[in-house]
Protein backbone atom coordinates (compact mmCIF):
# COMPACT_ATOMS: atom_id res chain seq x y z
CA UNK A 1 0.00 0.00 0.00
CA UNK A 2 1.55 3.55 -0.80
CA UNK A 3 1.78 6.21 1.47
CA UNK A 4 -0.19 9.50 0.71
CA UNK A 5 1.26 12.57 2.06
CA UNK A 6 -0.37 15.06 0.05
CA UNK A 7 -2.59 17.83 2.37
CA UNK A 8 -1.16 20.75 4.64
CA UNK A 9 -2.23 19.01 7.81
CA UNK A 10 0.79 18.08 9.89
CA UNK A 11 2.36 14.90 8.74
CA UNK A 12 2.23 12.77 12.24
CA UNK A 13 -1.87 12.83 11.57
CA UNK A 14 -2.02 11.77 7.99
CA UNK A 15 0.21 9.12 9.28
CA UNK A 16 -1.91 8.30 11.74
CA UNK A 17 -4.96 7.87 10.20
CA UNK A 18 -3.58 5.77 7.47
CA UNK A 19 -1.82 3.19 9.83
CA UNK A 20 -5.48 3.30 11.83
CA UNK A 21 -7.25 2.43 8.52
CA UNK A 22 -4.44 -0.57 8.02
CA UNK A 23 -5.41 -1.90 11.45
CA UNK A 24 -9.36 -1.29 10.53
CA UNK A 25 -8.85 -3.42 7.24
CA UNK A 26 -7.26 -5.93 8.81
CA UNK A 27 -4.36 -5.69 7.06
CA UNK A 28 -2.30 -5.38 10.79
CA UNK A 29 -4.46 -7.93 12.57
CA UNK A 30 -5.54 -7.76 16.27
CA UNK A 31 -2.79 -8.66 18.23
CA UNK A 32 -0.57 -8.71 15.09
CA UNK A 33 3.20 -6.94 15.58
CA UNK A 34 3.36 -3.10 13.92
CA UNK A 35 6.80 -2.59 11.48
CA UNK A 36 9.00 -0.62 13.59
CA UNK A 37 9.30 3.02 13.54
CA UNK A 38 12.46 3.69 11.45
CA UNK A 39 11.31 0.77 9.11
CA UNK A 40 7.79 2.58 8.72
CA UNK A 41 9.37 5.55 8.96
CA UNK A 42 11.54 4.53 5.09
CA UNK A 43 9.02 3.09 3.74
CA UNK A 44 6.61 6.39 3.79
CA UNK A 45 9.52 8.32 3.34
CA UNK A 46 9.52 10.28 6.43
CA UNK A 47 11.52 11.22 9.52
CA UNK A 48 11.63 9.16 12.34
CA UNK A 49 10.30 11.07 14.84
CA UNK A 50 7.45 12.03 13.12
CA UNK A 51 6.57 8.60 12.70
CA UNK A 52 7.03 7.84 16.39
CA UNK A 53 4.47 10.73 17.10
CA UNK A 54 1.62 9.27 14.66
CA UNK A 55 2.70 5.98 16.59
CA UNK A 56 2.42 7.78 20.12
CA UNK A 57 -1.08 8.77 18.83
CA UNK A 58 -1.93 5.17 17.93
CA UNK A 59 -1.47 4.08 21.63
CA UNK A 60 -3.19 7.11 22.79
CA UNK A 61 -6.09 5.60 20.63
CA UNK A 62 -5.93 2.41 22.05
CA UNK A 63 -5.33 0.78 19.04
CA UNK A 64 -1.62 0.43 19.29
CA UNK A 65 0.21 -1.53 22.52
CA UNK A 66 3.49 -0.99 23.12
CA UNK A 67 6.27 -2.81 25.07
CA UNK A 68 9.69 -1.41 26.16
CA UNK A 69 11.28 -5.02 24.55
CA UNK A 70 8.53 -6.15 22.16
CA UNK A 71 7.85 -3.30 20.14
CA UNK A 72 4.45 -2.48 19.66
CA UNK A 73 1.62 -4.77 18.57
CA UNK A 74 -1.93 -3.78 17.34
CA UNK A 75 -4.48 -4.31 20.49
CA UNK A 76 -6.21 -7.32 20.99
CA UNK A 77 -9.03 -5.64 22.14
CA UNK A 78 -11.54 -6.20 19.55
CA UNK A 79 -14.12 -3.83 20.45
CA UNK A 80 -11.73 -0.83 20.29
CA UNK A 81 -11.09 -1.65 16.85
CA UNK A 82 -14.75 -2.03 16.12
CA UNK A 83 -15.45 1.35 17.93
CA UNK A 84 -12.71 2.86 15.71
CA UNK A 85 -13.87 1.26 12.55
CA UNK A 86 -17.48 1.93 13.44
CA UNK A 87 -16.41 5.85 14.12
CA UNK A 88 -14.56 6.54 10.54
CA UNK A 89 -17.45 4.77 8.85
CA UNK A 90 -19.51 7.53 10.53
CA UNK A 91 -17.19 9.89 9.28
CA UNK A 92 -17.11 9.07 5.38
CA UNK A 93 -21.22 8.94 5.47
CA UNK A 94 -21.49 12.60 7.19
CA UNK A 95 -18.99 13.44 4.34
CA UNK A 96 -21.03 12.23 1.76
CA UNK A 97 -24.20 13.49 3.11
CA UNK A 98 -23.27 17.10 2.96
CA UNK A 99 -21.84 16.36 -0.76
CA UNK A 100 -25.32 15.02 -1.33
CA UNK A 101 -27.27 18.18 0.77
CA UNK A 102 -24.95 20.40 -1.17
CA UNK A 103 -26.28 18.83 -4.74
CA UNK A 104 -29.65 19.26 -3.23
CA UNK A 105 -30.37 15.73 -2.80
CA UNK A 106 -33.37 15.14 -0.84
CA UNK A 107 -33.39 12.21 1.86
CA UNK A 108 -35.16 9.95 -0.39
CA UNK A 109 -33.08 10.64 -3.40
CA UNK A 110 -29.77 9.65 -1.43
CA UNK A 111 -31.15 6.83 0.12
CA UNK A 112 -31.96 5.27 -3.67
CA UNK A 113 -28.67 6.34 -4.79
CA UNK A 114 -26.86 4.75 -2.50
CA UNK A 115 -28.91 1.13 -2.99
CA UNK A 116 -28.56 1.89 -6.88
CA UNK A 117 -24.81 1.98 -6.69
CA UNK A 118 -24.52 -0.25 -3.81
CA UNK A 119 -25.63 -2.80 -6.01
CA UNK A 120 -23.82 -1.92 -8.58
CA UNK B 1 17.45 -1.64 16.30
CA UNK B 2 15.60 -0.29 19.55
CA UNK B 3 12.27 0.04 18.83
CA UNK B 4 12.62 3.94 21.16
CA UNK B 5 14.44 6.33 19.31
CA UNK B 6 17.07 8.18 20.75
CA UNK B 7 15.42 11.81 21.36
CA UNK B 8 18.04 13.73 22.97
CA UNK B 9 17.73 17.47 24.04
CA UNK B 10 21.51 18.16 23.89
CA UNK B 11 22.74 21.10 22.33
CA UNK B 12 24.81 20.61 19.42
CA UNK B 13 25.29 23.77 18.03
CA UNK B 14 25.29 26.95 19.32
CA UNK B 15 25.43 30.64 17.19
CA UNK B 16 25.08 33.51 18.97
CA UNK B 17 25.15 36.91 17.76
CA UNK B 18 26.33 35.71 14.06
CA UNK B 19 27.57 38.12 11.89
CA UNK B 20 29.22 37.84 8.49
CA UNK B 21 30.47 40.28 6.10
CA UNK B 22 31.67 40.19 2.90
CA UNK B 23 32.90 43.84 2.22
CA UNK B 24 30.04 46.31 2.43
CA UNK B 25 27.62 43.46 1.45
CA UNK B 26 26.08 41.77 5.21
CA UNK B 27 25.53 38.11 4.14
CA UNK B 28 24.87 37.30 7.64
CA UNK B 29 23.70 39.46 10.08
CA UNK B 30 23.08 38.47 13.98
CA UNK B 31 21.94 35.25 13.52
CA UNK B 32 21.20 32.80 16.75
CA UNK B 33 20.45 29.65 16.40
CA UNK B 34 20.45 26.69 18.58
CA UNK B 35 20.77 22.87 16.99
CA UNK B 36 19.73 19.92 19.08
CA UNK B 37 21.04 16.11 18.45
CA UNK B 38 18.93 13.62 16.04
CA UNK B 39 17.04 16.23 14.36
CA UNK B 40 17.19 16.74 10.73
CA UNK B 41 17.25 20.32 9.96
CA UNK B 42 15.60 22.52 6.75
CA UNK B 43 17.68 25.55 6.11
CA UNK B 44 15.69 27.19 3.80
CA UNK B 45 15.55 30.58 1.85
CA UNK B 46 15.79 32.13 -1.14
CA UNK B 47 19.28 32.39 -3.41
CA UNK B 48 21.34 34.99 -1.34
CA UNK B 49 19.97 34.39 1.88
CA UNK B 50 23.26 33.42 3.05
CA UNK B 51 22.92 29.58 3.55
CA UNK B 52 26.34 28.83 2.20
CA UNK B 53 27.71 31.47 4.26
CA UNK B 54 26.09 29.96 7.53
CA UNK B 55 27.49 26.47 6.35
CA UNK B 56 31.14 27.73 5.71
CA UNK B 57 31.15 28.89 8.91
CA UNK B 58 29.80 26.60 11.15
CA UNK B 59 32.56 24.24 8.83
CA UNK B 60 35.61 26.94 9.62
CA UNK B 61 36.00 27.53 5.95
CA UNK B 62 35.44 31.49 6.45
CA UNK B 63 35.79 33.12 9.73
CA UNK B 64 32.64 35.17 11.08
CA UNK B 65 32.95 39.16 11.29
CA UNK B 66 30.87 39.20 14.78
CA UNK B 67 29.50 36.61 17.00
CA UNK B 68 30.31 33.13 18.19
CA UNK B 69 29.99 29.70 17.41
CA UNK B 70 29.90 26.71 19.25
CA UNK B 71 29.96 22.88 18.13
CA UNK B 72 29.53 20.62 20.92
CA UNK B 73 30.34 22.97 23.51
CA UNK B 74 33.99 24.22 21.71
CA UNK B 75 34.85 26.97 19.36
CA UNK B 76 35.44 26.07 15.64
CA UNK B 77 38.11 24.83 14.99
CA UNK B 78 40.39 21.26 14.15
CA UNK B 79 38.32 19.47 16.89
CA UNK B 80 35.03 20.70 15.59
CA UNK B 81 36.17 19.63 11.82
CA UNK B 82 36.13 16.32 13.33
CA UNK B 83 32.75 16.30 13.87
CA UNK B 84 31.51 17.89 10.72
CA UNK B 85 30.80 16.13 7.75
CA UNK B 86 30.26 18.54 5.08
CA UNK B 87 29.05 18.08 1.31
CA UNK B 88 29.62 21.24 -0.41
CA UNK B 89 27.75 22.97 -3.07
CA UNK B 90 30.27 22.09 -5.38
CA UNK B 91 32.74 19.25 -6.50
CA UNK B 92 36.05 19.92 -5.62
CA UNK B 93 37.80 16.26 -6.55
CA UNK B 94 40.21 15.79 -9.60
CA UNK B 95 37.81 14.52 -12.11
CA UNK B 96 40.28 11.91 -13.24
CA UNK B 97 40.17 10.23 -9.48
CA UNK B 98 37.85 6.85 -9.28
CA UNK B 99 35.27 6.43 -6.90
CA UNK B 100 37.24 3.62 -5.56
CA UNK B 101 40.53 6.36 -4.86
CA UNK B 102 37.68 8.83 -3.43
CA UNK B 103 36.55 6.34 -0.57
CA UNK B 104 40.53 5.12 0.24
CA UNK B 105 41.06 9.27 0.34
CA UNK B 106 38.33 9.43 2.93
CA UNK B 107 39.53 6.19 4.63
CA UNK B 108 42.81 7.67 5.37
CA UNK B 109 41.84 11.10 6.18
CA UNK B 110 38.77 10.85 8.52
CA UNK B 111 39.23 7.89 11.50
CA UNK B 112 34.98 8.00 11.32
CA UNK B 113 34.74 7.12 8.19
CA UNK B 114 33.27 3.29 7.49
CA UNK B 115 34.95 2.04 4.71
CA UNK B 116 32.44 -1.07 4.60
CA UNK B 117 29.48 1.12 4.66
CA UNK B 118 30.64 3.27 1.83
CA UNK B 119 31.15 0.30 -0.39
CA UNK B 120 27.43 -1.06 0.58
CA UNK B 121 26.02 2.32 -0.30
CA UNK B 122 27.86 2.52 -3.49
CA UNK B 123 26.30 -0.26 -4.63
CA UNK B 124 22.60 0.43 -3.08
CA UNK B 125 22.99 3.46 -4.92
CA UNK B 126 24.38 2.30 -8.51
CA UNK B 127 27.72 3.72 -7.80
CA UNK B 128 30.51 1.59 -10.02
CA UNK B 129 34.01 2.14 -7.69
CA UNK B 130 35.91 1.78 -10.91
CA UNK B 131 34.23 4.63 -12.65
CA UNK B 132 36.25 8.18 -13.17
CA UNK B 133 34.62 10.75 -12.32
CA UNK B 134 34.90 12.43 -15.77
CA UNK B 135 32.45 9.77 -17.10
CA UNK B 136 29.47 10.42 -14.31
CA UNK B 137 26.45 11.66 -14.88
CA UNK B 138 25.47 14.79 -13.03
CA UNK B 139 23.44 12.67 -10.26
CA UNK B 140 25.99 9.87 -10.07
CA UNK B 141 29.03 12.41 -9.07
CA UNK B 142 25.83 13.80 -6.29
CA UNK B 143 25.26 10.32 -4.72
CA UNK B 144 29.16 9.81 -4.79
CA UNK B 145 29.59 12.79 -2.89
CA UNK B 146 26.72 11.97 -1.05
CA UNK B 147 28.16 8.42 0.16
CA UNK B 148 31.77 9.56 1.34
CA UNK B 149 29.54 12.37 3.51
CA UNK B 150 26.67 10.00 5.22
CA UNK B 151 29.31 6.91 5.60
CA UNK B 152 31.04 9.12 8.14
CA UNK B 153 29.80 8.65 12.06
CA UNK B 154 29.77 12.53 12.62
CA UNK B 155 27.67 14.99 14.75
CA UNK B 156 27.03 17.03 12.37
CA UNK B 157 26.26 16.46 9.02
CA UNK B 158 25.98 19.51 6.74
CA UNK B 159 24.62 19.21 3.42
CA UNK B 160 24.78 21.82 1.08
CA UNK B 161 22.01 21.47 -1.49
CA UNK B 162 22.77 17.67 -1.82
CA UNK B 163 19.39 17.48 -4.02
CA UNK B 164 19.85 19.90 -6.96
CA UNK B 165 20.58 19.24 -10.40
CA UNK B 166 19.08 15.85 -10.15
CA UNK B 167 15.93 14.26 -11.27
CA UNK B 168 12.87 13.25 -9.31
CA UNK B 169 13.51 9.45 -8.93
CA UNK B 170 17.03 10.02 -7.52
CA UNK B 171 16.24 12.69 -5.54
CA UNK B 172 14.01 10.22 -3.33
CA UNK B 173 17.11 7.85 -3.34
CA UNK B 174 18.91 10.38 -1.77
CA UNK B 175 16.37 11.40 0.63
CA UNK B 176 16.22 7.82 1.43
CA UNK B 177 19.79 7.64 1.78
CA UNK B 178 19.84 10.25 4.39
CA UNK B 179 16.92 8.81 6.24
CA UNK B 180 18.58 5.65 6.96
CA UNK B 181 22.09 6.44 7.40
CA UNK B 182 22.38 8.89 9.62
CA UNK B 183 23.06 8.43 13.06
CA UNK B 184 20.43 9.54 15.97
CA UNK B 185 22.82 11.04 18.06
CA UNK B 186 23.94 13.88 15.04
CA UNK B 187 22.63 16.15 13.77
CA UNK B 188 21.63 16.72 10.09
CA UNK B 189 21.00 20.16 7.93
CA UNK B 190 20.16 20.38 4.54
CA UNK B 191 20.47 23.60 2.82
CA UNK B 192 17.95 23.88 -0.28
CA UNK B 193 15.22 25.71 -1.71
CA UNK B 194 13.30 22.53 -3.28
CA UNK B 195 11.19 22.75 -0.17
CA UNK B 196 8.24 20.52 -0.93
CA UNK B 197 10.56 17.48 -1.78
CA UNK B 198 12.30 17.40 1.10
CA UNK B 199 9.21 18.60 3.45
CA UNK B 200 8.55 15.51 5.07
CA UNK B 201 11.73 14.26 6.17
CA UNK B 202 12.55 17.39 7.92
CA UNK B 203 11.94 17.76 11.72
CA UNK B 204 12.83 21.38 12.22
CA UNK B 205 12.89 24.46 9.02
CA UNK B 206 15.00 27.88 9.21
CA UNK B 207 13.99 30.42 6.96
CA UNK B 208 16.64 32.63 6.08
CA UNK B 209 15.95 36.36 4.69
CA UNK B 210 18.36 38.82 4.07
CA UNK B 211 20.75 36.93 6.24
CA UNK B 212 18.53 36.87 9.31
CA UNK B 213 16.86 33.92 11.18
CA UNK B 214 12.91 34.71 10.30
CA UNK B 215 11.45 30.88 11.80
CA UNK B 216 13.15 28.52 13.11
CA UNK B 217 10.07 26.17 14.44
CA UNK B 218 9.30 22.33 13.82
CA UNK B 219 7.64 21.51 10.86
CA UNK B 220 4.29 20.27 11.81
CA UNK B 221 3.95 22.69 14.24
CA UNK B 222 4.53 25.31 11.80
CA UNK B 223 1.63 22.93 9.70
CA UNK B 224 -0.87 23.03 13.09
CA UNK B 225 -0.65 26.60 13.21
CA UNK B 226 -0.41 27.82 10.01
CA UNK B 227 -3.04 25.36 8.45
CA UNK B 228 -0.29 25.19 5.57
CA UNK B 229 2.64 22.76 4.26
CA UNK B 230 6.07 24.57 4.98
CA UNK B 231 6.49 25.07 0.66
CA UNK B 232 3.53 27.07 1.02
CA UNK B 233 4.28 29.00 3.89
CA UNK B 234 8.09 29.69 2.55
CA UNK B 235 6.36 30.95 -0.89
CA UNK B 236 4.34 33.22 1.32
CA UNK B 237 6.67 34.58 3.58
CA UNK B 238 9.45 35.39 0.31
CA UNK B 239 6.62 36.70 -2.33
CA UNK B 240 5.65 39.83 0.14
CA UNK B 241 9.47 40.20 0.24
CA UNK B 242 9.54 40.79 -2.89
CA UNK B 243 6.53 43.01 -3.31
CA UNK B 244 7.88 45.27 -0.62
CA UNK B 245 11.12 45.76 -3.17
CA UNK B 246 12.99 45.51 -0.10
CA UNK B 247 13.07 49.12 0.96
CA UNK B 248 12.85 48.58 4.97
Amino acid sequence: MEWKLTDSRPIWQQLTEQITLRILKGEYPPGGRLPAVRDLAVQAGVNPNTMQRAMAQLEQDGLAVGSRTAGRTVTEDTAVIQAARRKRAREAVAECLQILADLGYTREEAVALLKEEWEK
Amino acid sequence: MSEQLIRTDELLVTCTALTKRYGSKTALNGVNLQLKRGRIVGLLGPNGSGKTTLIKLLCGLIQPTEGDIAIGGMPVGPATKALVSYLPDRMYFADWMKASDLLDLFNDFYSDFDRNKATAMCQSLGVVPSQRLKTMSKGTKEKVQLVLVMARKASLYLLDEPIAGVDPAARDYILNTILTNYNEEGCVMISTHLISDIEQVLDEAIFLKEGQVVLHDNVDAIREREGKSVDALFREVFRTAGMEGGAF
